[in-house]
């Protein structure tokens, strides 16, 4: 679906990325972790045909990213980004519909409100429709977010793709856990899913395939039980960790001195 | 920029009905303030003399004679200065909403991009150094000569901007506010220098045309207004859409399909076009841009299917009746129309800004 072949992408004489190969196919979640700075979210926007002119290729279903034109890229793309701030006031319905404007002019587009109701139902915001975007919760924002990616893509050719980038990162337990699981249900539907993570345990649950990046490079790609090692991660990210019983890493936290 | 002045509506019509209900309101408002602009002010005009008037321009019937004193207003000045100040309106506030929209800030005004300061520079330069430039020629310029430097002006430093703004294709808007603020400051300061030189029958016209006017306007300003002011203002409604998805934020608009640097470019060089015209015909006339989007999203939402439309409509009707305002209020003299438009917008934006604190 989305492939990367040794993508190098430069800005202000820094190399972010180095030779970065990753695919995501139809049906899989990867997800990529790693320290802050090593260019996760420079991956995700070169992956989401973001950056235009990046040094190695990026091909998505089986063209060059840059030779397809941003409409019909994104009839078949939806990319979550983090904390999106509105620069007018809107209602959370006006934001998931704004999803629908890939569609404009298309047969699909008759099917508009149904996409959006979809969108919201399956994010789990139908209640929060009518509520003003500007004041909802950060995991609320980021929620109605995803809803607006879901009725993005709602009527794409197959394969389709989604791109988050930390999405649950203001969210509580509970809803944590019904995303990611949201997300592998989308998965199983056919889409092919990128997603941006920092809680190893999360990754672990929701991947296929974790790629984990230190410092522009992408230094292993696997499945999480080949990966997601305590030993690698003390490597890429320089503190210790230990396996949870039943399961799971959490980073040692060295004891407090009362 | 989270939150802007107004609180959403909460309003679920869908979108087509609403737009059909929008543009009618607008047109009905429009159609009175039209008919307010011709009928009233110092020299009244009858209904039955407008009806006269328009029947013997239709062909329909001669003028009869008691009607030919009202027939006269209505030809040589009133019905061009009301069609003009209709169409500077309307080009004035689409402008203004989508110079907010790009700009992704409610506070954004056509003059952040030059056109504005890069007017008054070019049109005080021709007032100035007109005559010596052209001698006595320049007096039969006169007409022409003050409204294409204007025009130039503007565009010119809308350019200069949006060049500096612009690296590898990219146009970087917040450095687009940062260089049009500092352009803005060299052209006042130029204008200044001119004013310093001018001599004192020039110094009192440049203040004129500084505070904006109307009462120039001739039926020849109009198919210049209607191809340089109203067309450009139709053109920007297609950026209805875009300007929607820029909503977002510019890298979600991408995301969302929209060629984002395209568009910038386009909504920029359309507003240059109308705003410099504008200011080309009528001098500088402030507060239309800023204001007339904020109250139609008040009304209608942030929804720029309705915005622009509505800020077009209700752009074109509130300029009719300040310029009404301007050659009614201290008649048999004119106030400036910028007077008015100042006077009446600055106060209200005052109170959108206090809300705004009071909502947050």
């Amino acid at each position: 679906m989305i492939e990367a072949c040794g993508l190098t992408v430069a800005a202000g004489g820094r190399e972010l990325l180095r030779g970065v190969s990753l695919s995501v196919r139809p049906g899989e979640v990867v997800a990529v972790i790693g320290p802050n700075g090593a260019g996760k979210s420079t991956l995700l926007r070169s992956l989401a045909g973001e950056l235009r002119a990046p040094a190695g290729m990026v091909r998505f279903a089986g063209q060059p990213i840059t030779a397809l034109r941003p409409a019909e890229l994104a009839r078949r793309r939806a990319v979550v980004s983090q904390a999106v701030e509105l620069a007018f006031p809107m209602r959370a319905d006006e934001v998931v519909r704004l999803g629908r404007l890939p569609w404009y002019g298309t047969a699909e587009a008759a099917r508009d409100a149904e996409a959006v109701e979809n969108g919201l139902e399956r994010a789990g915001v139908l209640h929060l429709r009518d509520r003003a975007y500007a004041t909802l919760s950060g995991g609320e924002r980021q929620r109605v977010q995803l809803a607006r990616a879901l009725a993005q893509i709602e009527g794409a050719t197959r394969p389709a793709a989604i791109l988050l980038d930390e999405p649950t990162a203001s969210l509580d337990a509970a809803h944590r856990v019904a995303m990611l699981r949201g997300l592998r249900g989308l998965a199983a539907d056919g889409l092919a899913i990128l997603i941006i993570l920092h809680d190893l345990n999360e990754a672990g649950y929701v991947a296929d395939r974790v790629g984990v990046l230190g410092q522009g490079r992408l230094v292993a790609l696997g499945p999480p039980a080949e990966v997601l090692r305590a030993g690698t991660m003390r490597q890429i990210f320089g503190v210790a960790f230990r396996e949870a019983p039943g399961g799971g890493l959490l980073p040692d936290f060295p004891c407090r001195t009362r | 920029m989270d939150g802007g002045l107004i609180p959403p509506r909460a309003a679920t019509t869908p979108a087509a009905p609403r737009l059909a209900r929008t543009v009618l309101a607008g047109c009905l408002l429009l159609v009175v303030a039209l008919l307010a602009g011709v009928l009233l002010g110092p020299a009244r005009v009858t209904p039955a003399g407008l009806a006269a008037t328009l029947a013997e321009a239709l062909g329909w019937a001669p003028l009869p004679a008691q009607h030919a004193s009202n027939a006269a207003i209505l030809g040589v000045v009133r019905a061009p200065r009301v069609l003009l100040a209709a169409m500077l309106g309307a080009g004035l506030a689409v402008a203004g909403a989508v110079m907010q929209g790009l700009f992704r800030n409610p506070l954004a005004d056509p003059g952040l991009i030059g056109v504005s300061a890069g007017a008054a520079l070019a049109a005080v330069g021709a007032i100035v150094l007109g005559p010596a430039l052209f001698g006595s020629r320049a007096g039969g310029l006169g007409l022409w000569l003050l409204p294409m430097a204007a025009f130039a002006g503007g565009l010119g430093a809308t350019v200069v901007i949006a060049r500096l703004a612009t690296r590898g294709g990219v146009t970087g808007v917040s450095t687009l506010l940062l260089a049009g603020v500092a352009v803005n400051a060299l052209c006042g300061a130029l204008t200044g220098l001119l004013v310093f030189m001018a001599d004192d029958r020039q110094v009192r016209d440049i203040t004129f045309w500084m505070l904006g006017s109307l009462a120039g306007a001739r039926w020849v300003h109009l198919p210049v207004a209607a191809t340089l002011v109203l067309l450009p203002a139709l053109a920007m409604l297609a950026l209805a859409r875009p300007l929607n998805a820029l909503t977002l934020g510019e890298r979600e608009a991408f995301h969302l399909g929209l060629r984002v640097e395209s568009t910038k470019r386009l909504a920029v060089a359309l507003a240059a076009v109308a705003v410099s015209a504008g200011v080309a015909l009528a001098g500088m006339i402030g507060f239309v841009g800023l204001v007339v989007p904020h109250l139609v999203r008040l009304m209608l939402g942030a929804d720029h299917r309705l915005l622009l439309p509505g800020s077009a409509l209700l752009g074109a009707s509130l300029m009719v009746l300040a310029d009404l305002a301007a050659r009614s209020l201290a008649a048999p003299a004119e106030l400036p129309v910028g007077v008015v438009t100042a006077l009446i917008g600055a106060p209200f934006f005052l109170w959108l800004l206090r809300n705004r604190v009071a909502a947050s």
